[in-house]
């Protein structure tokens, strides 16, 4: 095999797949998210569920998936819960509840972690934090006879696994409930008149955002998150107005801002002359900034430039 | 959820009366409490069967409160609602609800069509795709207000009347048999209320129900056969020709006499 076509492989081709694959879990829940009003909810969820993923490492003491997602779910189903207490007996709207429970859950995620660092456990609070794609590697057999086989597969990093089965999940629950979604977003009203659980399908939403942040842990991290949630579908509502197509470019824009985004990261700082590359994680989420101001310079119909050709305000 | 407590209305369950199986709607000491306070106060109410029915009242009166504990939207503190002698969860299918046009984000991504679609949903059940026959059936209730043209457009592109008229679809798409619409007259223009009324009177002589949250006094004697008059208690209900009085109307909106006197310069003019 090739040196170059090797490097890319193990280097990046592993880090690539996890960054799209989690960039389609949370463009698909972002879209809804944004279309139901609810942004602030994958900001919420994305913080709370910190001290759930500190507190599962803490006492299994490995990071494995599957125990960091059990911690993460509970944290982010106290803090739902803990939104609907503030919100009803303090007296405050959902907006100002969410910024109260989801601050104080990071904070707690931020001290839990500064104890367990002065004890010297292996928790890098950067990895959560800012997330490290550049830690996701691959030692793929070096020839292409054994490369197409099913024992590769079993060498693949866990964090594809894992941001792959969160974009199956989601893609897998759009699918399956389209029109339960669709009626529950637009009119919340007629769709418990007609008998069609808004409650459920509204949990079931939370969980899966649960799973797509948690997955979404080891790429982008926590804080940025929440770019990748909000922007490629506040992209994709300035350039369509049809939900599947919707759907389908905030995907597309996800995934643009991501490639984009690696590249720039790894191989831009090169380019200018500067020798350390920058983090993958912030570049990405400058990505999605990018590509949502330029839809909002030059969309078909709600772009600026559109707006002004037709006069409209 | 304990929403009500400290009183109990009037009238209580335990005198639960038999609804009799061919009123489409019995309601029955029904309470409904927001933050403690009483939106609805220990309404009776028995709904004729096959007649257009208007509820009216001042503003916060609960008249969309009214509705939507009906339909369970809202949670009622007391009371016992049914439909045609059965609880709503059996006779689902047989009701229609068009919201209040404002209550929904016009912004929404979705097309006419599919916005008449959703009248289908509670006949396709959870998790089925919309099939050609419903989705052909949906396009025949937007051609019946007139809109058949406008299908495929996003519905912040339709005017106001339009927008009103596709929700109108959406419950004709429902093939209910008691209809409940929120404010269905609300800032529509002249041409799309005159077809609101051209339906519902057809609706009527399908033998269909429809109960209408309505604003505009002048018009009830023209559109409807019977009225409630609500104010968080029912002043009075029944026939529009001797429930539709000044003197209920005193009582249900208070000291607001501007209004009564346009109601009673409007009634005059037509006589």
């Amino acid at each position: 095999m090739d040196s170059t076509i090797y490097q890319f492989i193990a280097l990046d081709l592993p880090p690539l797949l996890a960054a799209l694959f989690s960039a389609i879990a949370c463009a698909i829940l972002g879209s809804y998210l944004v279309l139901r009003r609810q942004s602030l909810l994958g900001d919420a969820i994305s913080h709370s569920v910190l001290p759930g993923i500190v507190v599962a490492f803490l006492v299994t003491g490995s990071r494995s998936t599957i125990p960091i997602f059990i911690g993460a779910a509970v944290a982010g189903i106290c803090s739902a819960f803990l939104i609907e207490v503030v919100r009803k007996f303090g007296n405050v709207d959902e907006s100002a509840a969410m910024g109260v429970i989801f601050s104080t859950f990071f904070a707690l995620g931020i001290l839990t972690m500064e104890q367990a660092a002065a004890r010297n456990v292996d928790l890098d609070p950067d990895c959560l934090l800012h997330g490290q794609l550049e830690t996701i590697f691959w030692y793929p057999p070096n020839d292409w006879a054994t490369f197409f086989s099913w024992s590769t597969l079993g060498s693949v990093p866990a964090e594809v696994y894992a941001s792959a089965i969160a974009a199956f999940l989601v893609i897998g629950f759009v699918v399956v409930l389209w029109k339960e979604l669709l009626i529950s977003s637009f009119d919340p009203a007629l769709c418990h008149a007609l008998g069609f659980r808004s409650d459920l399908i509204h949990h079931t939403l939370m969980v899966l955002l649960a799973c797509a942040v948690v997955a979404s842990f080891k790429t982008v991290g926590s804080i940025l998150v929440i770019a990748l949630l909000v922007c490629p579908a506040a992209t994709a509502r300035l350039c369509t107005d049809r939900l599947g197509v919707h759907l389908i470019l905030s995907v597309v824009f996800a995934c643009v801002a991501c490639s984009t985004g690696y590249i720039t990261a790894a191989f831009g700082p090169q380019w200018l002359g500067y020798e350390q590359s920058v983090n993958v994680a912030g570049m990405i989420a400058v990505m999605s900034g990018v590509l949502l101001g330029g839809a909002a310079c030059f969309a078909p119909r709600y772009g600026i430039v559109a707006r002004r050709r037709t006069g409209r305000r | 959820m304990k929403l009500f407590s400290r009183t109990t209305p009037v009238s209580s369950l335990a005198g639960r009366p038999e609804h009799s199986p061919t009123s489409p709607l019995s309601v029955h000491a029904m309470t409904v409490a927001y933050h403690q306070r009483p939106v609805i106060w220990d309404v009776e109410y028995e709904a004729p069967a096959q007649a257009l029915i208007a509820i009216v009242g001042p503003n916060g009166a609960g008249k969309s409160t009214f509705m939507k504990a009906c339909l369970g939207i809202i949670p009622r503190a007391t009371g016992l609602v049914e439909f045609w002698g059965k609880r709503f969860e059996e006779q689902r299918h047989r009701v229609g609800y068009v919201p209040q046009r404002e209550s929904v984000d016009w912004d929404f991504p979705v097309s006419a069509i599919d916005v008449v679609c959703m009248g289908r949903y509670g006949m396709i059940g959870w998790f089925r795709r919309v099939s050609r026959e419903h989705r052909s059936r949906a396009m025949e209730c937007l051609e019946m207000v007139g809109l058949s043209d406008f299908a495929h457009r996003q519905i912040n592109q339709l005017s106001g009347g339009q927008q009103q008229r596709v929700f109108l679809a959406r419950a004709l798409a429902q093939e209910a048999s008691l209809y409940f619409m929120d404010e269905p007259f609300a800032g529509v223009d002249a041409a799309t209320e005159r077809s609101i009324v051209e339906i519902l009177k057809q609706l009527k002589a399908d033998g269909k129900t429809v109960i209408v949250v309505h604003h505009d006094l002048s018009t009830v004697a023209d559109y409807f056969d019977n009225v409630v008059l609500l104010n968080t208690r029912i002043i009075a209900h029944g026939p529009v020709s001797s429930t539709f009085t000044n003197d209920n109307l005193r009582r249900t909106y208070g000291g607001r006499l501007t209004i009564l006197e346009e109601v009673g310069e409007s009634m005059a003019s037509q006589r």
